[in-house]
């Protein structure tokens, strides 16, 4: 016997929301959805007319179906923004390859201008050019006035709970704020529309609206801190949806005490731009370029920053780890 | 009353589901007959022996999916259906969709 969708109560239901336990059908479903983005985006005021956005776009679920819901919102309700897709290619032959390709194909789906920078791009430029995070420079290069990303609530849950796990109190302070002023001249705001979207229900929209994007090798092995986060979140989601939404209340919520002394966030040992490790992410991926270590700037290997700084040699095994692979 | 009949099943897997079945995304399923119809939970058990290729933890837990993987049946979301109670119909669809892949 199928369920009836209960706000149009004609059309067979095709999902239950996490967020709200409701029975919807598709057209219903899309039309909520939408509606909740455009709402988050009207309340917290994230654009102005007029403005350039670049969605930050990997080609994968989350950014997919914002490029999507951002190209309808700016149609439907005319925000008269100058929307633009803005990826990053990081030159490492395997998966990125495909997502690329993904981007690319939603550039025509969408009718969405798309730049992509490569690290090389940047790489021929000086030195103390290099030092700005990839998006921001690509951004940059295209007169852009905000970036927007893709993170989700399940995401933005995950952080608020990496940080308690992690006493980062600094970063559990600024991790569920919805957009982030400008971080100094070179780096742009960004803002994130998607942030009460729950995950289920942008992999649904994105599956009922024939979406094309791509999935990569599963990012968390489950046995690692941040999979146990990841997998812990899930199981109470699937107990209780309103979990994810509690997590990130929480997170928002919380005020830290005068008294609690916060990190004073440093500098970057070899360029002295903003940086929470030793090495700030770009001079971390021009090192990996020059010692043939692509992968030195892709996942967290700040432990290796030290060495880096003092022009040591990596182990034969930090090295290894670091290679291109094989995907 | 339909004890003889064979369960013709297709099964899908996406968003990166498919990585663990040999990256092979759609699978033509004849279930072999048994005396009550085939549930959810039952084809769970079978897909793990029969299908899953690798890194089972990634797929099943317990007797259910791994939380985080969406099931679909017959293009809706089976926490409609009674999920793991449902009863497969011949020429059932049956959709798994990963959202722990990155994205
Ligand atoms: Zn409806
Ligand atoms: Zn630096």
């Amino acid at each position: 016997m199928p369920i009836q969708c209960s706000k149009c109560t004609e059309q067979r239901a095709v999902l239950k929301r996490p967020k709200t336990g409701q029975s919807l059908c598709k057209e219903c479903f899309f039309i909520v959805f939408e509606e909740e983005i455009h709402h988050t985006i009207v309340s917290a005021q994230l654009f102005k007319p007029g403005e350039t956005v670049a969605i930050g776009a990997s080609g994968g679920k989350d950014s997919t179906v914002l490029a999507h819901v951002m190209k309808v919102l700016n149609e439907r309700y005319k925000y008269g923004l100058n929307l633009m897709l803005l990826s990053v290619d990081e030159g490492i032959t395997g998966y990125r390859d495909d997502s690329l390709e993904t981007v690319k194909r939603n550039q025509e789906q969408y009718d969405l201008p798309l730049k992509i920078v490569s690290y090389e791009e940047l790489y021929g430029w000086t030195m103390d050019a290099i030092v700005k995070q990839a998006l921001d420079r690509g951004a940059k290069l295209l007169n852009v006035d905000k970036i927007c990303t893709g993170h989700n609530a399940d995401d933005l849950a995950e952080t608020v709970l990496m940080n308690v796990l992690r006493g980062d109190i600094a970063r559990l302070r600024r991790c569920t704020s919805i957009s982030t002023s400008s971080g100094g001249e070179d780096v742009l705001p960004r803002c994130k529309p998607l942030k009460y979207a729950y995950e289920k229900e942008i992999v649904l929209y994105a599956y009922f609206k024939k979406l094309d994007y791509f999935s990569t090798e599963c990012i968390y092995s489950p046995n690692a801190y941040r999979g146990h986060a990841r997998a812990f979140l899930k199981d109470l989601e699937s107990v209780r949806p309103s979990a994810i939404m509690a997590v990130l209340h929480s997170g928002e919520n919380l005020s830290i005490k005068e008294s609690v002394k916060m990190p004073v966030q440093g500098t970057c040992g070899r360029c002295g731009y903003i940086s929470s490790q030793a090495l700030c992410k770009a001079c971390v991926l021009l090192e990996g370029l020059n010692r043939g270590l692509p992968k030195l700037g892709i996942g967290k290997h700040h432990r290796l920053h030290e060495k880096l700084l003092s022009q040591q040699p990596l182990s034969n095994a930090e090295e290894r780890k670091l290679k291109a692979v094989d995907f | 009353l339909a004890a003889a009949a064979l369960w013709d099943v297709l099964g899908i897997l996406l968003g990166g589901a498919e990585l663990l079945f040999d990256g092979v995304k759609e699978h033509h399923v004849t279930l072999p007959s048994q005396s009550e119809p085939w549930n959810m939970k039952q084809l769970l058990v079978w897909i793990g022996q029969n299908l899953l290729k690798e890194r089972p933890e990634l797929f099943v837990q317990g007797d259910d999916v791994r939380p985080g993987i969406l099931v679909l049946i017959n293009d809706a979301d089976w926490e409609l259906m009674g999920q793991l109670d449902y009863e497969l119909q011949d020429k059932d669809n049956v959709v798994f969709i990963s959202t722990l892949h990155g994205g």
